[in-house]
């Protein structure tokens, strides 16, 4: 191992080599061809085997975790696997197989339709929070901590607080009937509990992209701001003819990130309606669904995969969604 | 050499690093708030009832007063809105078994104090084991996620050898994986180590975060290479480098992966959910969820159990909020 201050070291590493031919086997024994080294400032010659050491442990964890993982959801997602069972390879029947499930579809449209719910309102509404808390005034630390306190909390506390919150009983109802509105069972309609849940995402990612907005509003130059004011643009044109085309790049990444996680979503829905998805399981979203489907001992690892593939495709298609429609702003 | 371009996953940890983010959010503290006085502008007094006050905000901008009211006017809405429903929380949590927790209107007030819920909770369910569980995998996700990414991190940043294209790739696949897409093949995975119900199997799939590994070789690369060359000229080999030299570079952002190590692990749902099976294994929020579902009806005893929850974390925020405005800032902005 102290082989670092031998010359033969020295090639130990061909893809430093640059342009000089590449040696053959490891390239521990490969002859030297002129310098090794290479633009981007890196440590020439090294030690062959200890690089490998220090990435190790991450690339077992990550492999057996995640990349693995998702290579036999892609396999399982052709087979007939149970969580006892091996099963066998079905070909395509678990896909046919959804096509006729109804959970499946009330599944897919809920998790369509939350993204529909959920992203404009965080695309929006952290924006105009950071605008609130953007100008330094006393206090204003202060305001954007409390703001992102529901980030730091766990889904599960968040969950139960706005069951509490919005039970029939609850302190948003015993409000709603003071101002003379009147009950409104949000728990126990099918869609208004989806709308909940929703509205629970929106508040508890909030501060999150508050944050976000408020480091892509601190690049904004003033100077705009004042030039359009002169010119006698009111707050809500400035709004719109400045701070929007500034943080424009802002807005589309919280969009992606936002719309990502709003069809992937689970822990809200489970914990307001419950582990069956509410009245009949018609507020079930896809994760809920496989969760439901592939696990405990009889879990239907292959039909729940398949449903997992579908998830991937959807948001691998939303993040393509949102990148191009920027692109075409931008033409 | 450029950053990990890539679609984040709303985690906070993502990888990418801006300073901006830093400096934007977190010095804002402490600035001076002057009071500008009278403000006779270019064109003499604007208002009828005499010279208009204005103040200037910490940038030395100015302010009206009409417009500052009404920003503290929105402030305290929206921190009602924000935090309200906390404290709504824990004044339930602290209400006695004789108070009305439905009155109307509501009292937002106990009226008579007591700690009796939380003791409660700890006969319903273990609670205070549950916590210790939790502790214990949030406690081991920290060392694993700090030891391990910086180790990859440095590798991918620093060490020259075949296949660091490779590994980078490796760990940015990784990344972009959703982990709701994989959990049923992560619970057979481990069920084949025979690791599923044990607070091992709850750790392991999150213990070193590809997120986390980008986000220190994003570090790493930020820090001069002149130094470490010099070292590496001196004889140093690449642990006493990396130990002495590039480490204490990058405690910032070993700081900010430790933070969302502890709140992802502490915080999370979904897979606990999956993975623990026994109710004895369980992590807090499992038995919250438990506690929920057994006990819904008891929202004096359901509260209790939220606050414990909630409370070691929201301490740790006032604490380090500096690291915790960081790690979104780095997570994000460079996107």
């Amino acid at each position: 191992m102290k082989s670092t201050t031998a010359p033969r070291a020295t090639s130990s590493d061909p893809a430093v080599a640059g342009p000089a031919p590449r040696s053959s086997g490891f390239g521990r024994r490969g002859p030297r061809h002129g310098p090794a080294d290479r633009a981007g400032g890196g440590i020439r010659r090294q030690l062959p085997t200890s690089p490998w050491l220090f990435a190790a442990p991450g690339l077992l964890i990550v492999g057996a975790f995640s990349l693995y993982p998702f290579l036999s959801t892609l396999i399982n997602s052709f087979t007939d696997r149970r969580t006892l069972v091996a099963g066998e390879f079905v070909g395509l029947a678990n896909f046919a197989e959804l096509l006729d499930d109804e959970m499946f579809w009330i599944g897919l449209r809920n998790s369509t339709l939350y993204v529909v719910g959920v992203v404009p309102a965080l695309v929006l509404l952290p924006l105009l929070l950071a605008l609130l808390v953007q100008r330094q005034i006393p206090g204003i630390t202060f305001f954007r901590s409390a703001f992102y306190t529901p980030v730091v909390a766990s889904i599960v506390v968040v969950g139960l607080i706005w069951v509490w919150m919005l039970d029939d009983r609850g302190l948003v109802n015993s409000l709603l009937e003071i101002v003379g509105v009147g009950k409104i069972g949000f728990l126990s309609d099918q869609w208004l509990l989806l709308m909940s849940a929703m509205a629970v995402t929106v508040w508890k990612g909030l501060g999150y992209y508050m944050i976000i907005y408020l480091a892509a509003l601190a690049n904004v130059p003033r100077e705009l701001h004042e030039a359009a004011a002169v010119d006698g643009a009111g707050a809500v044109r400035r709004f719109v003819t400045v701070t929007m085309p500034a943080v424009r790049s802002t807005m589309v990444l919280v969009g992606a990130l936002s719309s990502v996680a709003a069809f992937k979503v689970f822990s809200e829905v489970y914990l307001m309606a419950g582990p069956t998805g509410g009245p009949a399981g018609e507020d079930t979203t896809l994760v809920m669904l496989v969760q439901r489907v592939g696990t405990g001992l009889s879990g239907r690892v292959g039909y729940a995969s398949a449903i997992s593939v579908v998830v991937f495709v959807v948001t691998v298609a939303l993040m393509l969604l949102v990148l191009r429609a920027d692109r075409k702003e931008d033409a | 050499m450029s950053a990990p371009k890539a679609p984040h996953r709303p985690d906070p940890t993502a990888a990418s690093g801006s300073a901006s983010t830093d400096r934007a959010v977190t010095a804002t503290g402490g600035r001076s708030f002057r009071t500008a006085g009278v403000s006779r502008g270019t064109g003499g007094p604007r208002t009828a009832g005499g010279p208009r006050t204005a103040f200037t905000d910490g940038e030395g901008r100015r302010i009206g007063l009409g417009q500052l009211v009404l920003r503290y006017a929105l402030l305290v809405a929206v921190l009602a809105l924000m935090v309200g429903p906390f404290l709504w929380q824990l004044s339930t949590s602290l209400k006695g078994p004789t108070e009305n927790i439905f009155s109307s209107p509501p009292s937002f007030l106990p009226s008579d104090p007591t700690l009796a819920n939380y003791g409660r909770v700890a006969e319903t369910i273990p609670v205070w084991e549950y916590a210790f569980n939790s502790l214990k995998v949030a406690c081991a996700n920290v060392v694993t996620n700090c030891v391990g990414a910086a180790l990859a991190g440095y590798a991918l940043a620093r060490l020259r050898y075949r296949g660091r294209k490779a590994a980078t790739l490796a760990f940015i696949l990784a990344m972009l994986v959703p982990v709701e897409g994989i959990i049923i093949a992560q619970f057979t995975t481990m069920r084949e180590l025979g690791l599923n119900n044990t607070l091992l199997g709850v750790l392991l799939p999150g213990s070193i975060g590809a997120l986390n590994v980008l986000l220190m070789r994003n570090a790493f690369l930020g820090l001069p290479a002149e130094v470490e060359e010099a070292a590496y000229v001196d004889g140093a080999n690449a642990w006493q480098r990396f130990l002495r030299i590039a480490l204490p570079g990058v405690k910032g952002t070993l700081a900010v992966v430790a933070i969302f190590a502890f709140m992802g692990a502490w915080d999370d749902f979904l897979w606990p959910l999956i993975v623990l099976s026994d109710p004895q294994n369980y992590t807090l929020t499992i038995g919250l969820n438990y506690l929920h579902g057994t006990f819904a009806n008891d929202e004096r005893l359901v509260a209790a159990g939220t606050i414990i929850a909630v409370l070691p974390l929201i301490v740790l925020f006032a604490c380090l909020q500096r690291y915790f405005f960081r790690g979104v800032g780095e997570g994000a902005v460079k996107g």
